[in-house]
């Protein structure tokens, strides 16, 4: 890679050993990419907040921790104030309700000052998988350096922003040294469309964007989807659960639907002159065929969780949830979790929300979800969801029967403790 | 002799040998794999079950969680990593998690890996020049000279 005068600086140690560190991994992870240069970035989201794993050795110190964690290092380093605008993404831990998680007061305590660590060395505690529902909303053609696949594919697609995929270590070391590979979805010619996708059905619900997303990403892998004939004008929530599917299910990082994701008004641009390399179109059947997919662990009706809220809630999702409870209480076997950033959660107590769902029985959490955090109402055998990311990942981790509808399906069977939830 | 040699372009140094474990279908990592035991756990996956602990990790590529790097950083301190990793396509996910599993990885390769190598075959793996001599199942390693 070429480099330029402040980078090789910054590789010779003249600010320090740990951004020499940081600066020898991101050329050692460019060159493996076979990018030819870093590019600048001030907006990086990553995930140094430490909790203890199975497999992990004991630390002694946070600096070690960042060391051999963040920054692949096996000599421990005094890790200086980020250089860029970073910010931390979910994490393991409700600060509110980690007793009801059944974390040990020693491991909340860690968790706790890992975080004060973090924040300490200029590290933003939005502690959500969706940082672009609490403030940090890139604009188009930013160069950002962003874990977690589904906020990726949320700001390169739906605002325009330019990241890969990136990963703990990569961003560490992106938030030390304001850089990162000038590699993939950084470069104009690579957010081209690959594949064409006909939406013959007419999705518009908050599921069926779901459906279609897992769906594209199992025709496309990890390719660039362009979507047409979409006949309605999605909202936030809907392209948020779109592009957590994708991500999930194949490896979506970017899409467009012309005339509404920010860098294609037309098919023709969405593909720039490249070739189409696939085209294939969704239906009913298809649809019909995601939805047996992603129930197809589950058999047991009686329901002992339903969590929604993932990705995130944002407000609008809290109040409809609230709306959907109208006045009646969660079933006495089963449990309603929901999981939104901590400043939505602040709003949400400030709206009556948070009082309304604990009178129902429902508990509204932040920070973490049951699938990164690896924590269930004890005996959970059984969930319901309305994420079919969730519903993806919580019975390979969890070891449950996982059950995916409608929002409203989910409630329903929080109510009755029953799963009755179906597609037409 | 019945071997052989696969050549491609090296992105993590080393040498290695092992036995192959080969897989047609992406892994990923975070949710998709047991730290601790390097175990594959992804419903449906054909690995399900099988843990690619001291075998040399033969796959199309990455998908997934960005946590696909962590994971296998985890797995690594764990003592579970696999012994070297062989794959098709070049991924963000793929590059950083090779480099901090801090094993032998090449990509690009002249011929597709899946369809000569098979799991169970005997892999020396020269990181640093890009080459693979695969030794197909059923010659004893220590005869190959």
């Amino acid at each position: 890679m070429r480099l330029t005068a402040d980078e090789e600086a910054m590789l010779d140690g003249k600010e320090g050993r740990a951004v020499q560190r940081a600066m020898e991994l991101l050329v050692q992870y460019g060159d493996a990419l076979g990018a030819e240069r870093l590019v600048d970035t001030n907006n990086v989201c990553g995930a140094n907040v430490f909790s203890p794993a199975p497999g992990l050795p004991k630390f002694e110190s946070h600096d070690q921790i960042f060391s051999q964690m963040s920054l692949d290092s096996d000599e421990t380093f005094e890790i200086p104030h980020v250089k860029a605008y970073s910010c931390q993404l979910i994490g393991r831990m409700d600060a509110r309700h980690w007793r009801l998680q059944e974390i040990e007061q020693e491991t909340h305590d860690l968790i706790a000052e890992s975080e004060s660590y973090n924040a300490a060395h200029g590290i933003q505690l939005m502690n959500t998988c969706t940082p672009y529902q609490v403030g940090n909303v890139p604009v188009k053609g930013e160069h950002c350096a962003w874990m977690e696949s589904s906020a990726v594919v949320y700001i390169n697609s739906v605002l325009g922003a330019r990241t890969n995929v990136e990963g703990r270590e990569s961003t560490a070391a992106a938030m030390l040294t304001g850089k990162i590979p000038y590699w993939g979805y950084h470069l104009h010619e690579q957010r081209a469309g690959t594949h064409y996708v006909d939406v013959q059905f007419p999705v518009q619900d908050f599921m069926d964007w779901g459906i279609l997303g897992y769906y594209v990403g199992k025709m496309v892998g990890d390719k660039v989807p362009v979507l047409d004939h979409v006949n309605s004008t999605p909202n936030l929530s809907q392209l948020k659960h779109f592009g957590a599917a994708a991500s999930t299910s194949g490896g979506v990082e970017l899409y467009h639907i012309p005339g509404i994701t920010a860098e294609a008004r037309t098919v023709e641009e969405a593909f720039q002159g490249h070739p189409i390399q696939a085209r294939f179109s969704f239906g009913q059947q298809e649809r019909l065929q995601v939805y047996e997919e992603l129930n197809s662990t589950a058999r047991d009706p009686h329901v002992d969780l339903v969590m929604l809220g993932c990705p995130h809630a944002n407000i609008q999702q809290i109040w409809e949830i609230c709306n959907l409870l109208d006045g009646k209480t969660v079933h006495s076997n089963t449990e309603l979790w929901i999981f939104t950033p901590h400043p939505i959660r602040e709003l949400a107590d400030r709206n009556g929300y948070t009082k309304i769902m604990e009178n129902a029985g429902a508990v509204l959490m932040s920070d973490t979800c049951p699938a990164i955090g690896r924590f269930l109402p004890k005996g959970t055998k059984v969930i319901a969801t309305d994420s079919a990311k969730q519903v993806h990942y919580l019975p390979a981790i969890m070891k449950v029967q996982g059950w995916f509808g409608s929002t409203k399906d989910c409630v329903n069977a929080a109510i009755t403790g029953r799963w009755t939830g179906g597609i037409s | 002799m019945n071997s052989v040699i696969l050549r491609g372009r090296p992105i993590v140094g080393g040498y290695a040998e092992g036995e192959a474990l080969v897989t047609s279908q992406e892994i990923s990592g975070w949710g998709g794999v047991e730290a601790a035991s390097g175990t594959i756990i992804e419903s449906r996956h054909e690995l399900r079950g099988e843990s690619f602990k001291g075998k040399v990790l033969v796959f199309p590529g990455a998908k997934g969680s960005s946590g696909w790097s962590g994971i296998f950083h985890t797995a690594r301190l764990a003592g579970a990593a696999p012994k070297a990793m062989l794959f098709n396509t070049m991924t963000s996910k793929a590059a950083l998690g090779a480099i901090v599993t801090r094993v032998p990885a090449i990509t690009d390769f002249d011929q597709d890996p899946l369809s000569v190598i098979h799991t169970g075959d005997w892999l020396k793996i020269d990181g640093d020049r890009g080459v693979v001599e695969v030794i197909k199942r059923g010659d004893s390693p220590r005869t190959q000279v």
